[in-house]
């Protein structure tokens, strides 16, 4: 039996836990343990994964592998358990429960993705929602996946896709209330909105969103792929009829992706797959579908990645702890943005205040091309992602030279080490192309 | 392939290239796109029997497709059409990791820097914008 820990032990833990100077958590991560030189910058487009979440995927196929849902013999009703267990503690997590606290299990549906899970809103029920003359409202800082589905249901349904756009004026990048009520009116059927930007790296205001969109009985659906890693979320405080994330940006594995909706609109929606454990009974000619969420998961699910993404979230939320995570993290960002800032011939995309980021920034060196910046890096172990970052229409509006910007990313596993690797790596840039101040 | 960024004579024709200019009395001209990386390059040459007698182009892009363009403007000046393209084609299986004796390398001069490029996938196509606009266009 273990001995419990001293409350001296709990504080320097804890004390540990806040501190950037070092990061007492990426020994959890194998990867980053075994390249302890490499900074890892690029968490927003995957995380990686502790060995905690490995371990249940292991353990998964080693002590309970069989055909979820359908077995009748022990095996397979442990697959079923396990995956009847993640989703409980998902619709936990994020706070879709019911007065009582008891959790709505039923109303969490697994996909592959946060993109496919949007598509699934934007195909099964965007067609219930929209005539022709309707509008949809995004924001212009939504990820493609975020978009397209939007586009593509607009046009077939006859609606309009209209873009919400921040106001930049007093470096806040927010969507103004000004905004809100010229763009969300009696046409607008559903709003479609990141919680988090992945290039701006605001907090869009979903709860504004949501109260004026359902002031004329439309629907607001959330993706959550850059906010579920960062934060504690709960769709009824924020009013989300439909909730998306994907495991693998929230340190699971990859491959699983989670819907969350109401239920009453899950029930209405056709599925978007057809097949096995998706029916109640099919005759020759017809068949019926089983209820949500089983009515949205055609074909054998990949259960041992649903088992792991639970392990990642007991992670995130217990061993290190959400409140944890997102402390470090802004003393992180305060970090990066200051040294940022005080480097000449960078340009900063998006909101220059600290407290405004979560997780990512985006940013220019002036005159340099950003595939260049994030091959001269990765030579020196610093991983940054560069491009458009499946935004196009945000850096377009932006005015981005070449459409395209740096992004690094960071979570709470990095630490300052991470941030000087970056900085060093960028006055390296500025002196082999001449910029050198 | 981070070697080139530290190689003095690349790096002049990627922030100082010679042949980056309109060419007024061009007889062939062609543009040429990178969508994902939003380069873009307009490709200019002056042929006269058969022979290129200046190239140059104009358009933005990263350091790579910028100085692969200035080196591939200054080799192919003074070829034959059919020698710039079995050129292009030469540079194009270098960057996609095919192996070239050494007498292609040594024909292909400065160009047979970029042979590392090959190690980076997302990089091959800045390398060879400005050859795949020369090979679609003589």
């Amino acid at each position: 039996m273990t001995r419990p820990m001293s409350e001296a032990t709990i504080e320097r833990m804890a004390a540990d836990a806040l501190d950037i100077a070092a990061s007492p958590f990426k020994k959890d991560f194998p990867l980053l343990a075994a390249n302890p030189n490499l900074a890892f910058l690029d968490s927003a487009a995957t995380a990686q994964r502790p060995k905690s979440v490995l371990d249940a995927q292991r353990r998964f196929y080693e002590t309970m592998n069989a055909n979820p849902l359908r077995g009748l013999y022990s095996l397979s009703v442990e697959a079923t358990k396990a995956i009847a267990d993640v989703r409980t503690s998902i619709a936990r997590r994020i706070g879709a429960v019911d007065e009582a606290g008891a959790p709505h299990a039923d109303e969490v549906v697994f996909t592959r993705n946060a993109s496919e899970s949007l598509n699934l809103v934007a195909k099964c029920f965007a067609p219930c929602a929209l005539k022709p003359g309707d509008e949809v409202a995004i924001t212009i800082m939504e990820h493609h996946s975020n978009l397209i589905p939007w586009q593509q249901a607009c046009a077939q349904a006859g609606a309009k896709l209209v873009y919400l756009h921040p106001d930049h004026t007093d470096g806040a990048w927010r969507i103004s209330d000004d905004e809100i009520r010229a763009k969300v009116g009696p046409r607008t059927r559903i709003v479609a909105v990141g919680h988090v930007s992945n290039v701006l790296g605001v907090e869009n205001p979903v709860r504004k969103l949501a109260r004026a969109v359902h002031a004329n009985g439309g629907y607001l659906v959330v993706d959550g792929a850059q906010s579920v890693p960062h934060m504690a979320v709960d769709v009824r405080e924020l009013g989300a009829d439909f909730f998306v994330f994907s495991a693998h940006k929230a340190f699971g594995p990859l491959g699983i992706g989670v819907l969350w909706g109401r239920g009453e609109l899950l029930e209405r929606m056709p599925p978007l797959l057809t097949g096995g454990e998706m029916i109640d009974s099919v005759t020759q000619q017809d068949a019926v579908w089983a209820p949500a969420p089983e009515k949205f998961e055609a074909g054998t699910q990949d259960a041992a990645g649903i088992f792991a993404t639970g392990a990642a979230l007991e992670y995130l939320n217990e061993t290190v702890g959400i409140q944890t995570a997102a402390a470090r993290e802004a003393a992180l960002m305060a970090y990066a943005m200051e040294r940022l800032l005080a480097l000449p011939g960078i340009d900063i995309l998006g909101p220059h205040d600290h407290r405004a980021r979560h997780g990512a920034i985006a940013f220019n060196v002036r005159g340099v091309h950003p595939h260049d910046v994030a091959s001269i890096l990765d030579a020196r172990d610093v991983c940054i992602r560069a491009g458009h970052h499946c935004a196009q229409p945000l850096l377009a509006w932006m005015g981005a030279e070449n459409l395209a910007c740096c992004r690094a990313s960071i979570a709470f596993y990095n630490d300052k080490a991470d941030i000087d690797a970056l900085i060093d790596g960028l006055e390296y840039v500025k002196q082999l192309f001449g910029r050198g101040e | 392939m981070a070697d080139l960024y530290r190689s003095a004579t690349f790096m002049e024709h990627g922030l100082h290239p010679d042949c980056k200019y309109e060419l007024d009395d061009a007889t062939h001209e062609h543009e040429g796109v990178n969508p994902s990386c939003g380069d873009e390059l307009k490709l200019q040459l002056r042929v006269r029997d058969g022979v290129i007698e200046e190239a140059a182009f104009t358009g933005h892009g990263c350091a790579i497709s910028q100085a692969s363009a200035d080196i591939m403007a200054d080799l192919i000046t003074g070829k034959t059409t059919d020698e710039a393209k079995r050129l292009a084609e030469l540079f194009m299986s270098m960057v996609r990791g095919e192996a070239l004796d050494e007498a292609a390398i040594a024909d292909l001069g400065e160009a047979a820097q970029l042979k590392d490029i090959a190690h980076m996938p997302a990089r091959v196509k800045c390398a060879q914008l400005a050859w795949r606009t020369l090979d679609t266009m003589i």
